[in-house]
Protein backbone atom coordinates (compact mmCIF):
# COMPACT_ATOMS: atom_id res chain seq x y z
CA UNK A 1 0.00 0.00 0.00
CA UNK A 2 1.31 3.31 -0.64
CA UNK A 3 0.60 5.86 1.79
CA UNK A 4 0.36 9.56 1.79
CA UNK A 5 0.59 11.67 4.43
CA UNK A 6 2.28 14.75 6.14
CA UNK A 7 3.40 15.53 9.14
CA UNK A 8 3.46 18.56 11.34
CA UNK A 9 5.37 18.97 14.60
CA UNK A 10 4.71 22.50 15.68
CA UNK A 11 6.61 22.88 18.90
CA UNK A 12 9.35 20.18 19.13
CA UNK A 13 9.45 20.14 23.38
CA UNK A 14 12.20 19.17 25.41
CA UNK A 15 14.81 21.01 23.85
CA UNK A 16 16.33 24.26 23.90
CA UNK A 17 13.97 27.31 22.49
CA UNK A 18 11.35 27.07 19.80
CA UNK A 19 11.21 24.34 16.55
CA UNK A 20 9.03 22.80 14.11
CA UNK A 21 9.57 19.95 11.58
CA UNK A 22 7.36 19.29 8.59
CA UNK A 23 7.84 16.49 6.69
CA UNK A 24 5.16 15.46 3.38
CA UNK A 25 5.51 12.00 2.43
CA UNK A 26 3.98 10.83 -0.99
CA UNK A 27 3.45 7.22 -2.66
CA UNK A 28 5.64 6.43 0.60
CA UNK A 29 8.45 8.30 -0.41
CA UNK A 30 9.69 11.25 2.09
CA UNK A 31 9.13 14.03 -0.43
CA UNK A 32 10.37 17.24 1.93
CA UNK A 33 11.88 17.96 5.00
CA UNK A 34 11.76 21.36 6.26
CA UNK A 35 13.31 22.36 9.81
CA UNK A 36 12.43 25.24 10.62
CA UNK A 37 13.84 27.36 13.92
CA UNK A 38 10.98 29.07 14.76
CA UNK A 39 12.74 31.72 17.88
CA UNK A 40 13.00 35.35 17.01
CA UNK A 41 15.98 36.96 15.64
CA UNK A 42 17.39 39.83 18.07
CA UNK A 43 19.43 40.98 15.58
CA UNK A 44 23.08 40.74 17.66
CA UNK A 45 25.08 40.90 15.07
CA UNK A 46 23.65 44.38 13.93
CA UNK A 47 23.23 45.46 17.29
CA UNK A 48 26.89 45.23 18.26
CA UNK A 49 27.57 47.57 15.39
CA UNK A 50 29.90 50.62 16.58
CA UNK A 51 29.51 49.65 20.24
CA UNK A 52 33.01 49.74 22.13
CA UNK A 53 34.90 46.18 23.09
CA UNK A 54 34.14 46.72 26.69
CA UNK A 55 30.46 46.10 26.79
CA UNK A 56 30.42 43.36 23.61
CA UNK A 57 30.90 40.22 26.03
CA UNK A 58 27.91 40.70 28.34
CA UNK A 59 25.40 41.84 25.48
CA UNK A 60 26.77 39.03 23.58
CA UNK A 61 26.47 36.46 26.72
CA UNK A 62 22.42 37.04 26.03
CA UNK A 63 22.56 35.40 23.04
CA UNK A 64 21.46 32.40 25.09
CA UNK A 65 20.74 31.49 28.57
CA UNK A 66 21.82 27.67 28.41
CA UNK A 67 24.85 28.36 27.38
CA UNK A 68 25.78 31.94 28.24
CA UNK A 69 29.45 30.92 29.67
CA UNK A 70 30.13 29.65 26.13
CA UNK A 71 29.31 32.99 24.38
CA UNK A 72 30.88 34.74 26.89
CA UNK A 73 34.03 32.80 26.92
CA UNK A 74 34.12 32.39 23.19
CA UNK A 75 33.53 36.90 22.76
CA UNK A 76 36.36 37.17 25.33
CA UNK A 77 38.71 35.14 23.40
CA UNK A 78 37.89 36.68 20.47
CA UNK A 79 38.41 40.46 21.28
CA UNK A 80 41.17 39.47 23.09
CA UNK A 81 42.93 38.09 20.13
CA UNK A 82 42.15 41.28 18.40
CA UNK A 83 43.73 43.54 21.06
CA UNK A 84 46.77 41.23 21.14
CA UNK A 85 45.97 40.99 25.32
CA UNK A 86 47.30 37.74 26.25
CA UNK A 87 45.46 36.37 29.66
CA UNK A 88 47.50 34.42 32.76
CA UNK A 89 47.51 30.72 33.65
CA UNK A 90 45.32 31.12 36.20
CA UNK A 91 42.97 33.21 34.13
CA UNK A 92 43.37 30.26 31.70
CA UNK A 93 42.55 27.39 34.58
CA UNK A 94 39.85 29.73 35.63
CA UNK A 95 37.83 29.42 32.08
CA UNK A 96 38.58 25.64 32.07
CA UNK A 97 36.75 25.66 35.04
CA UNK A 98 33.70 27.68 34.32
CA UNK A 99 33.74 25.87 31.10
CA UNK A 100 33.32 22.45 32.57
CA UNK A 101 30.83 23.75 35.31
CA UNK A 102 28.53 24.80 32.51
CA UNK A 103 29.44 21.04 30.71
CA UNK A 104 27.95 19.42 34.10
CA UNK A 105 25.07 21.55 34.36
CA UNK A 106 23.74 21.72 30.94
CA UNK A 107 24.78 18.22 30.22
CA UNK A 108 22.45 16.93 32.95
CA UNK A 109 19.50 18.66 32.45
CA UNK A 110 19.50 17.27 28.82
CA UNK A 111 20.10 14.08 29.97
CA UNK A 112 18.03 13.60 32.72
CA UNK A 113 15.02 15.62 31.84
CA UNK A 114 15.14 15.66 28.04
CA UNK A 115 16.49 12.28 27.16
CA UNK A 116 15.42 9.40 30.48
CA UNK A 117 11.85 10.23 29.96
CA UNK A 118 12.20 8.45 26.15
CA UNK A 119 14.56 5.54 27.50
CA UNK A 120 11.44 5.12 30.28
CA UNK A 121 8.61 5.47 27.78
CA UNK A 122 7.61 8.24 29.87
CA UNK A 123 6.21 12.58 28.30
CA UNK A 124 8.26 13.95 31.13
CA UNK A 125 10.71 13.72 34.40
CA UNK A 126 6.82 14.98 35.99
CA UNK A 127 5.51 11.63 35.05
CA UNK A 128 7.81 9.39 36.96
CA UNK A 129 6.50 7.85 39.78
CA UNK A 130 8.64 6.80 42.99
CA UNK A 131 10.56 4.07 42.18
CA UNK A 132 12.71 6.52 39.81
CA UNK A 133 12.64 9.26 43.06
CA UNK A 134 16.69 8.24 43.76
CA UNK A 135 16.98 8.96 40.01
CA UNK A 136 15.87 12.74 40.13
CA UNK A 137 17.84 13.11 43.22
CA UNK A 138 20.99 11.65 41.71
CA UNK A 139 19.96 14.27 38.72
CA UNK A 140 19.89 17.61 40.87
CA UNK A 141 22.41 16.25 42.86
CA UNK A 142 24.83 16.56 39.39
CA UNK A 143 22.94 19.45 38.41
CA UNK A 144 23.97 21.42 41.39
CA UNK A 145 27.60 20.37 41.60
CA UNK A 146 27.76 22.09 37.99
CA UNK A 147 25.85 24.92 38.64
CA UNK A 148 27.84 25.66 42.49
CA UNK A 149 31.35 25.11 40.52
CA UNK A 150 30.18 27.40 38.09
CA UNK A 151 29.13 29.96 40.67
CA UNK A 152 32.03 29.62 42.53
CA UNK A 153 34.62 30.44 39.42
CA UNK A 154 32.09 32.92 37.77
CA UNK A 155 29.55 34.40 40.12
CA UNK A 156 26.54 32.46 38.60
CA UNK A 157 25.43 29.84 35.96
CA UNK A 158 23.52 32.42 33.87
CA UNK A 159 25.90 35.47 32.30
CA UNK A 160 28.55 34.87 34.70
CA UNK A 161 30.00 38.00 36.28
CA UNK A 162 33.52 37.68 37.24
CA UNK A 163 35.28 36.69 33.63
CA UNK A 164 36.34 39.73 32.09
CA UNK A 165 38.47 40.39 29.13
CA UNK A 166 41.79 39.33 30.51
CA UNK A 167 41.53 38.46 34.26
CA UNK A 168 38.88 37.28 36.44
CA UNK A 169 37.15 40.08 38.63
CA UNK A 170 36.86 37.63 41.83
CA UNK A 171 39.23 34.56 42.59
CA UNK A 172 37.86 31.63 44.62
CA UNK A 173 38.12 31.32 47.97
CA UNK A 174 40.15 28.21 49.55
CA UNK A 175 37.20 27.13 51.52
CA UNK A 176 34.48 27.44 49.11
CA UNK A 177 37.32 25.77 46.60
CA UNK A 178 37.55 22.98 49.28
CA UNK A 179 33.43 22.57 49.06
CA UNK A 180 33.37 22.53 45.91
CA UNK A 181 35.93 19.49 45.61
CA UNK A 182 33.67 17.66 47.83
CA UNK A 183 30.56 18.04 46.39
CA UNK A 184 32.08 17.13 42.96
CA UNK A 185 33.25 14.18 44.25
CA UNK A 186 30.21 13.01 46.08
CA UNK A 187 28.52 12.98 42.88
CA UNK A 188 30.72 11.05 40.77
CA UNK A 189 28.94 8.09 41.28
CA UNK A 190 25.60 9.48 40.03
CA UNK A 191 27.61 10.00 36.35
CA UNK A 192 29.05 6.56 36.53
CA UNK A 193 25.35 5.17 37.35
CA UNK A 194 24.07 7.69 34.18
CA UNK A 195 27.09 6.82 31.91
CA UNK A 196 25.97 3.04 32.34
CA UNK A 197 22.09 3.67 31.84
CA UNK A 198 23.14 5.49 28.16
CA UNK A 199 25.72 2.67 27.55
CA UNK A 200 22.72 -0.08 27.83
CA UNK A 201 20.34 1.81 25.93
CA UNK A 202 19.28 0.20 22.67
CA UNK A 203 18.46 3.38 20.97
CA UNK A 204 20.28 3.25 17.61
CA UNK A 205 20.39 5.94 14.32
CA UNK A 206 23.40 5.11 12.44
CA UNK A 207 24.63 7.09 9.52
CA UNK A 208 28.34 7.78 8.15
CA UNK A 209 28.93 11.82 8.04
CA UNK A 210 31.76 13.87 9.02
CA UNK A 211 32.15 14.91 12.41
CA UNK A 212 34.57 18.20 13.48
CA UNK A 213 35.56 19.47 16.55
CA UNK A 214 37.90 22.09 19.04
CA UNK A 215 40.73 19.03 20.36
CA UNK A 216 43.15 19.15 22.73
CA UNK A 217 45.31 17.15 24.75
CA UNK A 218 43.57 17.35 28.28
CA UNK A 219 40.12 17.33 26.69
CA UNK A 220 39.52 20.91 28.03
CA UNK A 221 37.03 22.65 26.23
CA UNK A 222 38.61 26.17 25.23
CA UNK A 223 41.58 26.03 23.79
CA UNK A 224 43.03 23.52 20.55
CA UNK A 225 43.03 22.61 16.99
CA UNK A 226 40.19 22.01 15.20
CA UNK A 227 40.44 18.46 13.91
CA UNK A 228 37.74 16.59 11.24
CA UNK A 229 36.70 12.77 11.11
CA UNK A 230 38.24 12.98 7.38
CA UNK A 231 41.87 14.00 9.19
CA UNK A 232 42.35 17.67 8.36
CA UNK A 233 43.55 19.90 11.31
CA UNK A 234 43.22 23.37 10.79
CA UNK A 235 44.01 27.06 13.40
CA UNK A 236 40.86 28.24 15.18
CA UNK A 237 41.86 31.22 12.91
CA UNK A 238 41.29 29.46 9.93
CA UNK A 239 37.68 27.89 10.80
CA UNK A 240 35.20 30.01 8.67
CA UNK A 241 37.58 29.39 5.84
CA UNK A 242 36.50 25.76 5.89
CA UNK A 243 32.48 26.87 6.15
CA UNK A 244 30.00 27.61 3.86
CA UNK A 245 26.76 29.09 4.87
CA UNK A 246 23.60 27.38 3.55
CA UNK A 247 20.33 29.73 3.00
CA UNK A 248 17.34 27.56 4.77
CA UNK A 249 14.75 30.52 3.82
CA UNK A 250 11.95 28.66 5.80
CA UNK A 251 14.24 28.89 9.13
CA UNK A 252 14.96 31.33 11.05
CA UNK A 253 18.52 30.33 11.47
CA UNK A 254 20.99 29.26 9.02
CA UNK A 255 22.65 26.17 8.14
CA UNK A 256 26.50 25.14 7.29
CA UNK A 257 28.64 23.31 5.21
CA UNK A 258 32.29 21.97 6.02
CA UNK A 259 34.37 21.36 2.74
CA UNK A 260 31.10 21.73 0.81
CA UNK A 261 29.45 18.68 2.89
CA UNK A 262 28.11 18.08 5.67
CA UNK A 263 29.11 17.58 9.04
CA UNK A 264 28.17 17.19 13.10
CA UNK A 265 29.62 19.05 16.05
CA UNK A 266 29.02 18.18 19.73
CA UNK A 267 29.66 15.79 22.19
CA UNK A 268 30.05 12.54 19.72
CA UNK A 269 32.54 14.26 17.59
CA UNK A 270 34.22 15.55 20.44
CA UNK A 271 34.52 11.60 21.61
CA UNK A 272 35.41 10.24 18.09
CA UNK A 273 38.07 12.71 17.55
CA UNK A 274 39.96 13.02 20.66
CA UNK A 275 38.46 10.04 23.78
CA UNK A 276 42.24 9.50 24.29
CA UNK A 277 42.78 12.43 26.04
CA UNK A 278 40.37 12.18 29.11
CA UNK A 279 41.36 12.81 32.56
CA UNK A 280 42.75 9.44 33.17
CA UNK A 281 40.37 8.67 36.19
CA UNK A 282 37.54 8.93 33.68
CA UNK A 283 39.44 6.28 31.06
CA UNK A 284 40.08 4.03 34.43
CA UNK A 285 36.79 4.29 35.29
CA UNK A 286 35.27 3.42 32.27
CA UNK A 287 37.40 1.05 30.59
CA UNK A 288 35.82 -0.93 27.41
CA UNK A 289 32.96 1.52 27.48
CA UNK A 290 35.08 4.08 25.43
CA UNK A 291 35.42 1.27 22.90
CA UNK A 292 32.27 2.00 21.60
CA UNK A 293 33.82 4.86 19.92
CA UNK A 294 34.38 6.20 17.05
CA UNK A 295 30.54 5.52 16.51
CA UNK A 296 28.46 6.94 13.78
CA UNK A 297 25.22 6.26 16.43
CA UNK A 298 23.67 9.76 16.91
CA UNK A 299 22.43 8.35 20.47
CA UNK A 300 26.19 7.88 21.63
CA UNK A 301 25.81 11.47 21.33
CA UNK A 302 24.44 11.61 24.64
CA UNK A 303 26.63 8.66 26.27
CA UNK A 304 29.23 11.26 25.26
CA UNK A 305 27.79 14.21 27.29
CA UNK A 306 27.37 11.40 30.08
CA UNK A 307 31.09 10.57 29.57
CA UNK A 308 31.76 14.93 29.05
CA UNK A 309 30.21 15.34 32.87
CA UNK A 310 32.75 12.24 34.30
CA UNK A 311 35.66 14.15 32.47
CA UNK A 312 34.55 17.70 33.53
CA UNK A 313 34.30 16.56 37.44
CA UNK A 314 37.59 14.76 37.64
CA UNK A 315 39.50 17.60 35.90
CA UNK A 316 38.11 19.95 37.87
CA UNK A 317 38.93 18.30 41.40
CA UNK A 318 42.36 17.94 39.64
CA UNK A 319 42.52 21.37 38.85
CA UNK A 320 40.84 22.63 41.93
CA UNK A 321 43.34 20.08 44.36
CA UNK A 322 46.41 21.55 42.89
CA UNK A 323 46.46 25.13 42.34
CA UNK A 324 46.34 28.47 44.98
CA UNK A 325 44.50 30.75 43.38
CA UNK A 326 45.41 34.65 43.87
CA UNK A 327 44.45 37.77 43.15
CA UNK A 328 45.89 39.13 40.62
CA UNK A 329 46.34 42.86 38.83
CA UNK A 330 43.70 43.60 35.73
CA UNK A 331 46.07 44.02 32.86
CA UNK A 332 46.22 47.47 30.97
CA UNK A 333 43.83 47.12 27.70
CA UNK A 334 44.22 49.54 25.25
CA UNK A 335 41.90 49.93 22.47
CA UNK A 336 43.36 49.48 18.80
CA UNK A 337 42.65 48.12 15.36
CA UNK A 338 42.34 44.52 14.94
CA UNK A 339 40.11 41.23 14.25
CA UNK A 340 40.40 38.08 16.30
CA UNK A 341 38.80 34.65 16.46
CA UNK A 342 37.44 32.81 19.43
CA UNK A 343 36.91 29.44 19.40
CA UNK A 344 35.30 27.31 22.18
CA UNK A 345 33.67 23.98 22.39
CA UNK A 346 30.57 24.84 23.59
CA UNK A 347 28.38 21.82 25.70
CA UNK A 348 26.26 21.67 21.34
CA UNK A 349 29.98 22.00 19.52
CA UNK A 350 32.33 24.04 18.45
CA UNK A 351 31.27 27.98 18.82
CA UNK A 352 33.15 30.70 16.51
CA UNK A 353 33.35 34.42 17.40
CA UNK A 354 34.93 36.95 14.90
CA UNK A 355 35.54 40.32 15.96
CA UNK A 356 36.38 42.92 14.03
CA UNK A 357 37.36 46.59 15.69
CA UNK A 358 38.25 49.61 14.45
CA UNK A 359 41.02 52.33 15.96
CA UNK A 360 38.79 53.25 19.31
CA UNK A 361 37.70 49.35 19.97
CA UNK A 362 34.41 49.70 18.56
CA UNK A 363 32.95 47.03 16.63
CA UNK A 364 33.08 47.44 12.92
CA UNK A 365 31.97 43.51 12.06
CA UNK A 366 31.24 40.25 14.35
CA UNK A 367 30.68 36.80 12.34
CA UNK A 368 29.66 34.31 14.36
CA UNK A 369 28.92 30.27 13.98
CA UNK A 370 26.84 28.58 16.24
CA UNK A 371 26.70 24.60 16.95
CA UNK A 372 22.76 23.68 16.29
CA UNK A 373 23.31 25.46 12.90
CA UNK A 374 26.29 23.80 11.84
CA UNK A 375 24.31 20.72 13.08
CA UNK A 376 21.13 21.77 11.22
CA UNK A 377 21.93 20.27 7.65
CA UNK A 378 22.71 16.65 8.62
CA UNK A 379 19.52 16.84 11.28
CA UNK A 380 17.53 17.09 8.47
CA UNK A 381 18.77 14.89 5.95
CA UNK A 382 18.55 12.13 9.23
CA UNK A 383 14.92 12.94 9.47
CA UNK A 384 14.33 12.16 5.76
CA UNK A 385 16.49 8.63 6.23
CA UNK A 386 14.65 8.26 9.58
CA UNK A 387 11.14 8.28 8.07
CA UNK A 388 11.42 6.78 5.13
CA UNK A 389 12.88 3.51 7.21
CA UNK A 390 10.01 3.63 9.68
CA UNK A 391 7.41 4.97 6.97
CA UNK A 392 4.73 1.47 7.90
CA UNK A 393 4.64 2.65 11.35
CA UNK A 394 1.58 4.92 12.30
CA UNK A 395 2.06 8.74 12.38
CA UNK A 396 2.24 9.25 15.93
CA UNK A 397 4.68 6.31 16.51
CA UNK A 398 7.20 8.32 13.54
CA UNK A 399 7.07 11.56 15.28
CA UNK A 400 7.83 10.22 18.57
CA UNK A 401 10.68 8.64 17.16
CA UNK A 402 11.80 12.15 14.85
CA UNK A 403 11.69 13.94 17.97
CA UNK A 404 13.66 11.21 19.92
CA UNK A 405 16.44 11.61 17.31
CA UNK A 406 16.25 15.35 17.00
CA UNK A 407 16.74 15.51 21.30
CA UNK A 408 19.60 13.06 20.99
CA UNK A 409 21.32 16.20 19.31
CA UNK A 410 20.22 18.38 22.24
CA UNK A 411 19.72 21.21 19.59
CA UNK A 412 19.72 24.95 20.96
CA UNK A 413 17.12 26.91 18.70
CA UNK A 414 17.98 30.36 21.11
CA UNK A 415 21.66 30.15 19.78
CA UNK A 416 20.89 28.89 16.24
CA UNK A 417 18.72 31.60 15.31
CA UNK A 418 20.60 34.72 16.40
CA UNK A 419 23.35 35.54 14.06
CA UNK A 420 20.70 35.11 11.06
CA UNK A 421 22.10 37.52 8.42
CA UNK A 422 21.53 36.22 4.55
CA UNK A 423 20.63 38.06 1.84
CA UNK A 424 17.61 35.68 0.39
CA UNK A 425 16.63 36.48 -3.09
CA UNK B 1 -4.64 17.87 47.37
CA UNK B 2 -4.67 21.61 45.98
CA UNK B 3 -2.30 22.46 43.57
CA UNK B 4 -0.92 25.35 42.45
CA UNK B 5 -1.74 25.63 38.45
CA UNK B 6 1.52 27.15 36.84
CA UNK B 7 2.40 27.80 33.36
CA UNK B 8 5.80 28.86 32.32
CA UNK B 9 5.89 30.52 28.50
CA UNK B 10 9.26 31.57 26.99
CA UNK B 11 9.45 34.40 24.11
CA UNK B 12 11.85 36.59 22.58
CA UNK B 13 14.96 36.69 24.96
CA UNK B 14 17.90 33.94 25.73
CA UNK B 15 15.41 31.99 28.60
CA UNK B 16 18.09 32.35 30.85
CA UNK B 17 15.56 32.49 33.25
CA UNK B 18 13.88 29.24 32.54
CA UNK B 19 17.33 27.84 33.32
CA UNK B 20 17.82 29.79 37.01
CA UNK B 21 14.32 28.49 37.30
CA UNK B 22 15.54 24.22 36.72
CA UNK B 23 18.58 25.15 39.12
CA UNK B 24 16.25 26.35 41.63
CA UNK B 25 14.43 22.89 41.54
CA UNK B 26 18.10 21.19 42.51
CA UNK B 27 16.92 22.16 45.95
CA UNK B 28 13.33 22.11 45.78
CA UNK B 29 12.09 20.03 42.88
CA UNK B 30 10.35 17.49 45.72
CA UNK B 31 8.12 19.71 47.52
CA UNK B 32 7.30 21.93 44.45
CA UNK B 33 5.77 18.22 42.76
CA UNK B 34 3.54 18.32 45.84
CA UNK B 35 2.20 22.01 45.33
CA UNK B 36 2.63 22.65 41.77
CA UNK B 37 0.72 21.54 38.93
CA UNK B 38 2.67 22.18 35.91
CA UNK B 39 0.32 22.73 33.21
CA UNK B 40 1.85 24.08 31.13
CA UNK B 41 6.15 23.80 31.01
CA UNK B 42 7.25 23.12 27.28
CA UNK B 43 10.77 22.45 28.98
CA UNK B 44 9.80 19.21 30.38
CA UNK B 45 7.07 17.53 28.53
CA UNK B 46 5.17 17.62 24.96
CA UNK B 47 1.31 17.35 26.34
CA UNK B 48 0.51 21.21 27.48
CA UNK B 49 -2.46 22.87 28.26
CA UNK B 50 -2.64 26.36 29.15
CA UNK B 51 -6.38 26.56 29.94
CA UNK B 52 -7.28 27.80 33.79
CA UNK B 53 -4.05 28.82 34.93
CA UNK B 54 -3.39 30.41 38.55
CA UNK B 55 -0.56 31.85 37.77
CA UNK B 56 1.44 32.59 34.57
CA UNK B 57 5.17 33.37 34.36
CA UNK B 58 6.34 34.74 31.53
CA UNK B 59 9.67 35.29 29.75
CA UNK B 60 10.97 36.99 26.98
CA UNK B 61 9.58 40.56 25.18
CA UNK B 62 6.97 40.32 22.18
CA UNK B 63 8.37 40.63 18.96
CA UNK B 64 5.89 39.08 16.52
CA UNK B 65 2.26 38.77 15.75
CA UNK B 66 2.14 34.91 17.02
CA UNK B 67 3.67 35.60 20.30
CA UNK B 68 1.44 38.71 20.67
CA UNK B 69 -1.47 36.86 20.21
CA UNK B 70 -0.55 34.06 22.08
CA UNK B 71 0.26 36.62 25.13
CA UNK B 72 -3.48 37.93 25.20
CA UNK B 73 -4.46 34.15 25.56
CA UNK B 74 -2.70 33.79 28.26
CA UNK B 75 -3.82 36.95 29.54
CA UNK B 76 -7.35 34.97 29.16
CA UNK B 77 -6.81 32.07 31.05
CA UNK B 78 -5.03 32.91 34.09
CA UNK B 79 -5.13 35.04 37.31
CA UNK B 80 -1.86 35.99 37.93
CA UNK B 81 0.26 37.24 34.87
CA UNK B 82 4.38 37.72 36.16
CA UNK B 83 6.71 39.04 33.75
CA UNK B 84 10.06 37.14 33.96
CA UNK B 85 13.32 38.74 33.30
CA UNK B 86 14.48 41.89 31.99
CA UNK B 87 13.19 41.25 28.18
CA UNK B 88 9.76 40.70 29.53
CA UNK B 89 9.86 43.43 32.32
CA UNK B 90 11.07 46.11 29.94
CA UNK B 91 12.19 44.83 26.66
CA UNK B 92 15.62 44.96 26.76
CA UNK B 93 18.41 44.13 25.57
CA UNK B 94 15.66 41.89 22.77
CA UNK B 95 14.42 45.36 21.81
CA UNK B 96 17.95 46.26 20.20
CA UNK B 97 16.39 46.52 16.56
CA UNK B 98 14.12 49.50 18.23
CA UNK B 99 17.00 51.35 18.33
CA UNK B 100 18.43 50.99 14.64
CA UNK B 101 19.20 53.81 12.80
CA UNK B 102 17.15 53.37 9.04
CA UNK B 103 19.46 51.97 7.15
CA UNK B 104 20.17 48.83 9.69
CA UNK B 105 16.41 48.86 9.70
CA UNK B 106 16.25 48.56 6.09
CA UNK B 107 19.00 45.54 5.80
CA UNK B 108 16.80 43.72 8.39
CA UNK B 109 13.38 44.73 7.34
CA UNK B 110 13.10 41.64 4.83
CA UNK B 111 13.46 39.28 8.05
CA UNK B 112 10.94 41.21 9.60
CA UNK B 113 8.33 40.84 6.69
CA UNK B 114 9.11 37.67 6.08
CA UNK B 115 8.35 36.06 9.73
CA UNK B 116 5.77 38.13 10.53
CA UNK B 117 7.79 40.62 12.90
CA UNK B 118 5.89 43.73 15.19
CA UNK B 119 7.55 47.03 13.95
CA UNK B 120 8.96 47.18 17.56
CA UNK B 121 9.50 44.84 20.57
CA UNK B 122 7.43 45.39 23.30
CA UNK B 123 7.63 44.39 27.07
CA UNK B 124 4.63 42.90 28.11
CA UNK B 125 3.04 45.67 29.90
CA UNK B 126 2.71 47.31 26.05
CA UNK B 127 0.46 44.71 25.69
CA UNK B 128 -1.60 43.06 28.35
CA UNK B 129 -1.71 44.41 31.66
CA UNK B 130 1.01 42.73 34.27
CA UNK B 131 0.33 41.67 37.83
CA UNK B 132 3.69 41.78 38.77
CA UNK B 133 7.25 41.56 37.94
CA UNK B 134 10.58 39.86 38.83
CA UNK B 135 13.19 41.30 37.20
CA UNK B 136 16.70 40.84 36.71
CA UNK B 137 18.96 39.37 33.68
CA UNK B 138 18.47 36.25 34.52
CA UNK B 139 15.61 36.62 36.90
CA UNK B 140 16.76 37.36 40.58
CA UNK B 141 16.24 34.29 42.29
CA UNK B 142 15.32 35.12 45.74
CA UNK B 143 12.67 37.40 44.53
CA UNK B 144 10.98 34.95 42.53
CA UNK B 145 11.41 32.35 45.53
CA UNK B 146 9.56 34.76 47.71
CA UNK B 147 7.18 35.40 44.94
CA UNK B 148 5.97 32.06 44.74
CA UNK B 149 5.49 31.43 48.11
CA UNK B 150 3.64 34.06 48.19
CA UNK B 151 1.05 32.72 45.71
CA UNK B 152 1.39 29.82 47.35
CA UNK B 153 -0.35 31.11 50.26
CA UNK B 154 -2.34 33.52 48.17
CA UNK B 155 -4.21 30.75 46.00
CA UNK B 156 -4.91 28.49 49.68
CA UNK B 157 -2.22 25.70 48.42
CA UNK B 158 -0.14 25.64 51.08
CA UNK B 159 0.54 28.53 54.48
CA UNK B 160 4.25 28.92 54.39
Amino acid sequence: MHKDFDINIEHISKTEGHASIEINVKDSKVEDVKLKVNENKRFFTQGIRNKPFEIIPQLISRICGTCSTAHLTCNIEAIEKALGVKPSEQTMLLRKLTMYGLMIRDHAMHLYFFCLPDMFGKDSVLDFDESKNHLIEQAFEVKAAGNNLSKLIAGRAVHAIYEQIGYFSSIPKMEDVKKSINELKSVRNNVVDLIQLFYDSNFNFERQTNFVALVTDDFNFVEGKIKSFDGIIIEESDYWDYLNRVVIPYSQATGFQFEGKEYMVGALSRMNLNKDALHKDTKNELGKILNVFPSMNIYHNNLSQAIEILHSIDHSIEILESNDFKEEKKPEIKAKQGKGVGVVEAPRGTLYHMIDLDKEGKVRYGNFVIPTAQNQIKMENDIRILVSKIIDKDKHEIQHEIEKMIRAYDPCMSCASHFLKIRWK
Amino acid sequence: MKKLKVGWFSFTGCEGSIIIFIELMNENFFKWRDVIDFKYFRTFKSKNDMEDLDVAFVEGAISNYKEEEMLKQIRKNCKKLVAIGNCACTGNPSNLRNFFDSDTKQEIQFILDRFGHREKVSALSEIVKVDDSIPGCPMIEDLFLQKLKQYLKDFGVSDA
